[in-house]
């Protein structure tokens, strides 16, 4: 067993043993290295001011992926390749083409979030098919906030880096570091859980599944922590102390993404924004609303089990997959059950878990060839925003047009994501017309009883959710031919 | 965004009066090794310092046990009033109503009481929770309404501006109307928050890095509170990473307290605070409710304009009171209003203390000419464009402002009509029109704004500045003055300057942190006056420099004083070629001082706040807008489609620097209006405390089509330095097209009968609202 994390920060290859469970990335960074480029904005991973690089090795594969610093635990960076914006000049110290694009095109004004966005534009351009798309690149650049520049001349800094050629040498160079990356990664493989204790309490990284149910069934008071998405705010805004962490997110056997005969099945640690092709395929609506959960930064930390583990009513995963009619896959010691996801959110902050007992995957059926399927997220902001109000709709019409297996869920309506089971029961059976919308209206008023807080009021709530169903009368109907219903995307949108 | 004639680089090289260097910071930011607080070097024995907030709106203090809190180990000490050596007090109006650490009483929720100091941050966060606070509360006052209803205070006295008969204009118009909007409050979201490192010197000397854009305030308010000169104190700022009237007087509180422990314990301090704290204790824009009653013809002619402008100032006046004035003075945007009364109304409240923030109170003002524009528009039927133009100030004749000060450039007919044609306006509005009819859900509306901004102080006394070149013996130059940089690009600027009459290159130029200890007593780095005022002084200093080096060198190489000139190529003396390191290095020998400082203070200017009479501006920044958007008439989403800009920089002294204020101003502006929205719950509690709850734009809220440009060939009437304009403030207002576009979307819905009233922010919630009366007003 292993009593210490391994990774390496630019070249340099760091082991440390009885590091604390919640010493962030960020402040270990700027603390401890004096690495002061990487910056705090805010602390919640909302502004990217701290973006950092991680690189990891899939297979024979380098991924790059933008993480925000600032709620990532340094323990979470065992087996990876960490860069910060000091790493990124050549050794000749002239600026990577990102910085100099930035500096050509009048990129920073304050200069305070911009370490955050040159990472990030770092990650797009390692991004296979990285596009010169505006769509695209707003994905990759929607969790950097910038207060002074209004954005056009970020955007138009990437596109002058995506729209210069790479010299022959800078192509060798990045070939030449790619290799020593997987190089170094590869002396930082290993089969072995690791179990690191310290002052602060300690941490276990389970090098299995079966290790991860042995921990837990002997630790059931210790946290899982995958992405830490959330966690990271326990700690950084909650200034909770965590005695104990379990990490699952480097678990080979959870980070399966499979096609199974009950569906696509989903391992706990894997990433949104791993999961977003395969779901986008299934239901191209759920792609479309994965595209928006957090920012490229959350959605390359965060898990898609990890949003529904932590049972809050305003995730936008659970509405979604409940329509989909995902099915979860829990586990305790070597006892395996499976449950329709809504019936996981038994109350606010309860849900249907053992002590012990942790989500493995959850598995999403392949769609009927005729179900119609839509998922609408409303938020104050378009992109990296919580949701006022999350409505997503199944339904499968039969031969005749009448609906069928009608599955409605909402979220931020209740204590929980919440089915709309008297909506469905208006819809099913009947045609699909203006009589239905209006009977399935009336009964989604009855059955929800929304509050009102700094989002949105109750009001608006409950006259979304009717309304949403209005949008997918329009665009499921008879007459859904050629009618606007929905704001335009940008050109091209579509990078995770 | 694509088209590369709209590139910076390349128009720059067009309108301006200088090219478009870029920021002399720029390689140090994307390097990640631009130093701000955080980021310098920590002293030995460095404290920290966490400031203990209130939870209640308004209360008196029972009781303060702190004892939990001195037990955490690694907690050095805790803060309260009684250690205060001097005054417990930092109103930067001297009006004593703003204690640094609460005594007695809070008077809002996020109300400093206590401060820890410890050996780490994060043992003083943690220790600052465990304060065991006994509070007995009172009526708190939250909003504009409560504060009304319950006649609570005013901070400063109310103004009132007037000129004609108002009641008489009203009473003899064809027609009249009134009504009410509101206007919401913002939060700056500066991405660097508070931050101040204090490290005490000998003999009571105190050091200062704070993030603050008026370092002598700052220096005032430290000795005020350490009760020593301020001869002892020192404040320097290098840069910030962003402040937008936010660190105005914002960061005195924290400065303070850095101070204080440094002070009280006798070694290094430094706060800076965790953005939840910052957005609770700081004050941010001032939100309005404005009642209008005009009066106008059958051509939509404003006769008669008659507002009161109450304003939430929040629990101390701060700087509340020329806020609220300043937007009186904007409450004719470009118009001209006959006969006219305006009136301030600037009120207490359980909340924090809102304070400047980027046009200080003037986009707010304009928020409500606008709304009575529109409704003359929709009232008369015609095109609001027309209804702008019709009322726009005159050359010559209807050219007075409500405070009595002659307009002597008018061009807003101009830009206005210059933009809709370049943005095919009237066009596009047909268009969308016919559009709307069949579409149900989605509606598009356009709007085009102008602004006619004044530039100055109208404090008048803050119009001075100062700066200190020194030129060494290698001929490099080093550039102090009195402003700070928060990212606008004011150094650049400044370098420009140099460099431009030295006829050097950048890297012999080098512009080093604002201290006090170089050029004191300055002003504010506000008011978009950081260049006009600082530029004019480097230009002072310079020009005492060249003078006497000019005169050494007539008199050293036997030529005319006129035949010494600073060129790129170097010093030309009569036929000679000198460098001028070679030159300088002459000059110290032969004993000439080549270090001088500069001066300025802003001409013409005056103000009466007494008779409300006077010129408190030097002149008007002027600009206009064209917005068109696309509402979700199902869920109130919306997107900006389309913004158009056209705006005068006079001439600009760095293109690509100006139009990246436009287009940052602009966006932020927008974000006001729209998605940004400040929540207090009935506790008094700032529910939007952090960027997960507060919605600044993100990059896919940028206009879809962005076409910013300079108005060219517009040299500033006014002997400005080298003729521009300020930047800074104006184009946040080319916001309010975004507002009126949506408004002009949502009166689709009445078939353009109705004014929609669109009050701000219009968030999706706000705008489903406003169409859902739309609705019922069009039913009936």
């Amino acid at each position: 067993m292993r009593h210490s994390i391994r990774f390496y920060l630019g070249s340099v290859r760091h082991e440390i043993s009885g590091v604390s469970p919640t010493t962030t990335v960020l402040d270990w960074l700027r603390d401890a290295c004096r690495r002061t480029g990487t910056k705090e904005g805010c602390n919640e991973g909302d502004c990217g001011a701290c973006a950092v690089l991680v690189v990891r090795l899939e297979g024979e594969q380098l991924v790059w992926r933008a993480v925000n610093a600032c709620i990532q635990f340094l323990w979470m960076l065992d087996g990876a390749q960490i860069f910060t914006v000091e790493d990124l000049r050549s050794p000749d110290g002239a600026l990577h083409p990102v910085q100099q694009a930035m500096v050509d095109q009048h990129g920073s004004q304050c200069g305070f979030c911009t370490p955050g966005f040159v990472m990030s534009m770092v990650a797009y351009c390692k991004t296979p098919g990285a596009s010169m798309a505006e769509g695209a690149i707003n994905d990759a650049l929607a969790g950097n906030l910038c207060r002074c520049t209004g954005y056009a001349p970020i955007v138009r800094a990437m596109k002058q880096v995506l729209a210069t050629p790479e010299t022959a040498q800078g192509i060798q160079a990045e070939q030449a570091l790619a290799e020593s990356i997987k190089t170094r990664l590869k002396t930082l493989q290993g089969d072995q859980t690791a179990e690191i204790a310290g002052a602060e309490g300690r941490i276990t990284l389970p090098a299995s599944a079966d290790a991860l149910a042995a921990a837990y069934l002997a630790a059931p008071d210790a946290t899982l922590v995958a992405g830490a998405t959330d966690v990271g705010l326990w700690v950084t805004k909650g200034l909770r102390a965590l005695p104990h962490l379990i990490g699952i997110g480097q678990v080979p056997d959870l980070r399966r993404i499979e096609h199974t005969p009950e569906g696509l099945w989903l391992g706990a640690g894997v990433t949104w924004a791993e999961a977003r092709p395969a779901l986008a395929a299934l239901l191209p609506d759920a792609g479309e609303v994965i595209r928006r959960i957090g920012s490229t930064q959350v959605r390359n930390a965060g898990t898609v089990c990890g949003n529904i583990g932590n049972g809050s009513p305003i995730g936008d995963g659970p509405p979604v997959l409940i329509a989909a009619g995902a099915v979860l896959r829990l586990r305790r010691g070597d006892t395996r059950r499976s449950l329709p996801l809504e019936e996981y959110f038994l109350a606010y902050g309860k849900q249907d878990r053992q002590p012990g007992e942790f989500i493995e995957a959850v598995v999403i059926p392949v769609p009927h060839p005729a179900t119609v399927f839509r998922a609408y997220k409303v938020s104050k902001r378009f992109d990296q925003d919580i949701s006022a109000v999350l409505g997503a709709f199944a339904f499968i019409p039969d031969g005749e047009g009448r609906i069928t297996r009608a599955r409605i869920a909402f979220g931020g309506m209740a204590a929980t994501p919440k089915r709309a089971r008297a909506a469905e029961a208006a819809l099913e059976g009947q045609f699909w017309t203006e009589a239905t919308l209006h009977a399935a209206q009336t009964a989604l008023q009855a059955e929800f009883a929304p509050i009102s807080d700094m989002r949105s009021s109750a009001w608006y709530r409950q006259t979304v959710a009717g309304n949403l169903l209005t949008r997918l009368f329009a665009e499921t109907g008879p007459h859904s031919a050629g009618t606007e219903t929905r704001l335009a995307g940008w050109k091209g949108e579509a990078y995770v | 965004m694509s088209d590369p004639a709209r590139n910076p680089e390349t128009q720059g090289a067009a309108g301006g009066a200088s090219p478009s260097m870029r920021h002399e910071s720029a390689p140090l930011h994307v390097s990640g090794s631009a130093v701000y607080i955080d980021d310098l070097p920590e002293p030995r024995g460095l404290l920290h310092v966490v400031p203990g907030l209130s939870t209640k709106a308004h209360a008196r203090l029972v009781s303060v046990d702190l004892d939990a809190v001195r037990a955490v180990p690694g907690v050095v000490c805790v803060l309260t009033a009684a250690d205060i050596p001097g005054e417990n007090q930092v109103s930067p109006v001297g009006r004593q109503d703003e204690p640094l650490l609460a005594e007695g009483e809070v008077s809002f929720y996020g109300q400093p009481i206590f401060a820890v100091v410890a050996e780490t941050r994060g043992i003083a966060r943690r220790a600052a929770r465990l304060a065991r606070i006994i509070y007995e509360e009172r009526p708190a006052v939250l909003t504009i309404a409560q504060a009304r209803e319950a006649g609570s205070a005013l901070v400063w006295r109310p103004l009132v501006m007037s000129r004609g008969d108002v009641e008489a204009g009203l009473a003899a118009a064809p027609r009249r109307l009134s009504g009410q909007v509101t206007v919401g409050g913002q939060e700056h979201f500066y991405l660097e928050g508070q931050a101040a490192l204090a490290q005490p010197g000998e003999a009571g000397e105190m050091q200062l890095w704070s993030s603050t854009q008026h370092p002598t305030e700052t220096q005032h308010m430290v000795a005020h509170c350490l009760a020593v000169p301020s001869s002892l104190v020192t404040v320097e700022v290098r840069r910030m990473g962003g402040a937008f009237g936010g660190k105005e007087t914002q960061a005195n509180t924290p400065a303070c307290l850095a101070a204080l422990a440094a002070h009280r314990i006798g070694r290094a301090a430094k706060i800076r605070l965790d953005r939840d704290d910052d957005m609770l204790m700081t004050g941010k824009r001032h939100d309005f409710v404005v009642e209008y009653d005009v009066g106008f013809d059958d051509e939509g002619r404003i006769l008669a304009v008659d507002m009161v402008l109450a304003a939430r100032c929040g629990w101390s006046a701060d700087l509340s009171g020329p806020v609220v004035d300043r937007a009186l003075f904007h409450a004719d945007n470009a118009y001209f209003y006959p006969d006219v009364r305006l009136r301030g109304e600037p009120l207490k409240t359980n909340t924090q203390s809102n304070t400047a923030y980027r046009g200080f109170g003037g986009p707010q003002g304009i928020v409500a000419a606008e709304r009575v524009i529109e409704e003359i528009a929709f009232a008369t039927g015609l095109d609001p464009l027309d209804v702008r133009l019709r009322n726009v100030y005159g050359t010559g004749t209807r050219n007075v402002t409500p405070y009595h000060m002659t307009v002597e450039d008018s061009i807003s007919a101009d830009i206005m009509t210059q933009l809709a044609l370049t943005c095919e306006y009237r066009k596009r509005r047909q268009a969308l029109r016919e559009a709307n009819r069949s579409s149900p859900y989605i509606r598009r509306g356009i709007a085009l704004t102008p602004v006619k901004f004044g530039i100055s102080f109208t404090a008048t006394h803050y119009n001075q500045a100062g700066a200190l070149v020194h030129v060494y013996t290698d001929g490099s130059v080093q550039v102090n003055h009195g402003g700070t940089e928060m990212g606008q690009g004011l150094h650049t600027k400044m370098v420009q300057i140099v460099l431009r009459e030295f006829g050097l290159r950048e890297e012999k130029v080098r512009i080093t942190a604002t201290t006090t200890g170089k050029v004191p007593n300055t002003s504010a780095t506000a008011a978009s006056s950081g260049a006009d005022l600082n530029g004019m002084a480097v230009l002072d200093a310079v020009h005492k420099i060249k003078a006497r080096l000019v005169k050494f060198a007539a008199e050293q190489w036997n030529v005319s004083e006129r035949s010494v000139q600073f060129l790129p190529e170097g010093v030309q003396v009569g036929g000679q070629c000198i460098a001028f390191q070679d030159l300088t290095k002459a000059a110290y020998y032969a004993r000439v001082s080549l270090s001088a400082n500069g001066f300025y203070k802003t001409p013409k200017i005056s103000w009466n706040a007494e008779t409300g009479r006077g010129r408190p501006f030097y002149y008007f920044a002027y600009g206009a807008a064209c917005a068109e958007v696309a509402v979700d008439l199902l869920t109130g989403e919306n997107r900006i489609e389309r913004v158009d800009i056209l705006h005068d920089a006079g001439l600009s002294l760095n293109p690509a620097i100006d139009i990246g204020q436009i287009e940052g101003g602009f966006v932020q502006g927008a974000g006001w209006l729209t998605m940004e929205e400040l929540v207090w719950d009935e506790a008094g509690h700032l529910r939007t405390h952090a960027p997960s709850t507060y919605k600044i734009p993100a990059c896919s809220d940028r206009p879809r089509i962005f076409n910013v440009a300079l108005l060219e060939g517009a040299p500033n009437r006014e002997a400005t330095i080298f003729r521009s304009k300020a930047v800074g403030e104006p184009p946040f207002v080319h916001g309010v097209a975004v507002l009126h576009a949506i408004s002009d979307a949502l009166a689709s819905l009445t078939a353009y009968q109705t004014c929609p009233r669109l009050d701000a922010p219009a968030t999706p919630e706000q705008i489903l609202r406003t169409a859902q009366r739309l609705r019922q007003q069009a039913a009936h």
